[in-house]
């Protein structure tokens, strides 16, 4: 008559499993539905909590298939922390390979900006590298920077921030048929997603670790002829995703 | 040098509402009779950002009571070290003036699965929640309170009534008790018992806080009553009227408000705050 939590937790998450034997109603007869409330609770719970992590997915699935999305993804990955924030870390990669929606290739690379805007939310606050200390010509090309704990690059084959904005803002045009790099950056507490030109994400890399702005700059240059430093460090600055300026050598 | 000491010790016996980042502007501004919030303490567990911002402000304001919903007290397992860590790390940032967690377990192997799970009331059960309430008490150098669950089933194995279960815990571990009577009403209707009569063999002297909320109505297989903790409406007035029997036996106790889901607007929880008020106005 003992039921164990293994067996509570097979039968929780199962529908088809039977409820476990040794549970009552109040006249003391097996609890039957009763043990509903719990499965219904259960995925209800983690499927709104999936719905609130994902906003561009579902908006792109709609409510009713985000839904039955959700209710199978929830079952084959239940969370594995308390820590509900951070829920659906790989929800992305489950996206890759669930055969029925293969047909929208893009919703992958969504659910990771998605995941990008949760991350940026929940990560530690940094002072950013204010405008102001990059005053002096002398020195500005010495200058190092590491990515704030809040920003999150993303590389991508599709026009993610167009999917994004087309989804998301009003009256954004459609997305055009090219690959998109993504910066995800919190200016205080609301994390933004900013359309990288070609080379910037490279160039945010090639500073976080560790290269001074001069030879990052050169080197992206090579690459990329069009790259534009200044826009590009007022738009790393603006979005407030550079921190611990500095123009020593970094050991 | 800063001044890390706690502003608020105790919560008072006054209400207080469950914090909803919506409502941070009015809290702020005109929190009308509101002394005293209850955050969920795993909201608060992520690196920075708004959290930690509004937590740092709310808590020059009021008291708050940390409410964890993630440890899995009645779980089999060990409890998570990791959490049991972030749970420390979150009361040293918090200083609150009160911690509670929950009767139910949530954890099971490495899955969370986001509900207050029940537990049969045996020996062994008793004896494993006792551990990690002390286990939990030894780490946070602080007494919890532990709340009494909602219940939608009973199990057929349980040879302690809840409320000497609590008892004996409480004997045991020196815990506090968190009484929610929406809980008590919720269960005393499911499983067929007096809300009442439970109130009556509770060890009502046990209770740090008190907690209303409101439930869905539905029925089961065999069309008797069935009520689910929703906390997503209206206290009802036979919940209130349980608080007032209650209040009546305790003295005037910290009675929060919660309403975590189709959370309402700054008035309506006013409004519900302000209702405990006047439960609490009698025994004050």
């Amino acid at each position: 008559m003992t039921v164990s939590q293994d067996i509570f937790r097979k039968a929780l998450l199962d529908a088809e499993q039977p409820v476990p034997s040794g549970l009552l109603d109040a006249q003391g007869d097996a609890a039957g539905t009763r043990f509903s409330v719990y499965r219904n609770n259960v995925v209800v719970s983690l499927s709104e909590a999936l719905a609130t992590a994902f906003p561009l997915v579902r908006k792109l699935l709609g409510a009713e298939t985000f839904g039955k999305l959700a209710a199978i993804y929830v079952r084959a990955h239940p969370p594995t922390s308390p820590l509900m924030m951070f829920y659906g870390k790989d929800f992305p990669e489950f996206l890759d390979g669930f055969e029925p929606l293969q047909h929208i290739r893009y919703l992958s690379a969504c659910a990771q900006l998605d995941f990008a805007m949760r991350r940026s939310y929940h990560a530690a606050d940094a002072p950013p590298v204010a405008t102001k200390e990059l005053q002096d010509p002398e020195r500005v090309m010495q200058a190092r920077f590491s990515l704030a704990p809040s920003a999150v690059l993303l590389r991508s084959v599709w026009p993610l921030y167009d999917i994004w904005a087309f989804n998301m803002l009003p009256s954004a045009p459609k997305p055009r048929a090219i690959a998109q790099d993504v910066l995800v950056a919190r200016p205080e507490f609301d994390p933004q997603p900013h359309l990288l030109a070609p080379g910037m994400a490279d160039w945010l890399d090639k500073l976080n670790s560790g290269h001074a702005l001069g030879p990052a700059t050169s080197e992206i240059l090579e690459i990329y002829p069009d790259f534009d430093l200044t826009a590009s460090l007022a738009l790393a600055l603006n979005a407030q995703a550079l921190v611990d300026y500095t123009t020593k050598e970094t050991p | 040098m800063l001044d890390t000491s706690p502003r608020f010790d105790t919560l008072p016996p006054a209400p207080g509402v469950g914090y909803k980042p919506q409502h941070f502007a009015d809290l702020m501004d005109a929190p009308g009779p509101v002394a005293w919030l209850e955050v969920h303490a795993e909201n608060y567990m992520g690196d920075g950002g708004r959290p930690h911002a509004q937590l740092r402000a709310l808590q020059e304001r009021f008291a708050l009571s940390v409410h964890g919903v993630g440890l899995s007290i009645g779980g089999e397992g060990a409890l998570d070290a990791d959490h049991l860590a972030r749970l420390k790390e979150l009361m040293a940032r918090t200083q609150p003036a009160s911690f509670s967690e929950h009767l139910a377990w949530s954890t099971h192997g490495a899955e969370f699965l986001n509900d207050l799970l029940p537990l049969p009331y045996t020996n062994a059960t008793l004896q494993r929640v006792a551990a990690h309430i002390n286990q939990v008490q030894d780490i946070l150098g602080r007494q919890m309170l532990l709340e009494n669950p909602s219940s939608y089933l009973a199990f057929a194995e349980s040879t302690w009534s809840e409320t000497d279960f609590l008892a004996e815990l409480v004997r045991r571990t020196g815990c506090g008790l968190l009484l929610d009577v929406n809980n008590v009403f919720i269960s005393a209707t499911n499983l067929g018992y007096s809300p009442q009569g439970y109130i009556d063999a509770y060890p009502l002297e046990a209770v740090g806080e008190i907690h209303v909320g409101g439930h869905d109505e539905d029925t089961d297989d065999a069309g008797a009553p069935l009520l689910i903790d929703s906390h997503g409406k209206p206290v009802v007035d036979p919940v209130w009227a349980l608080l007032d029997y209650t209040l009546a036996h305790t003295g005037a106790r910290p009675v929060l408000v919660e309403w975590d889901n189709d959370v309402p607007d700054w008035p309506t929880l006013r409004d519900e705050a302000m209702r405990a008020a006047r439960a609490l106005s009698p025994v004050q």
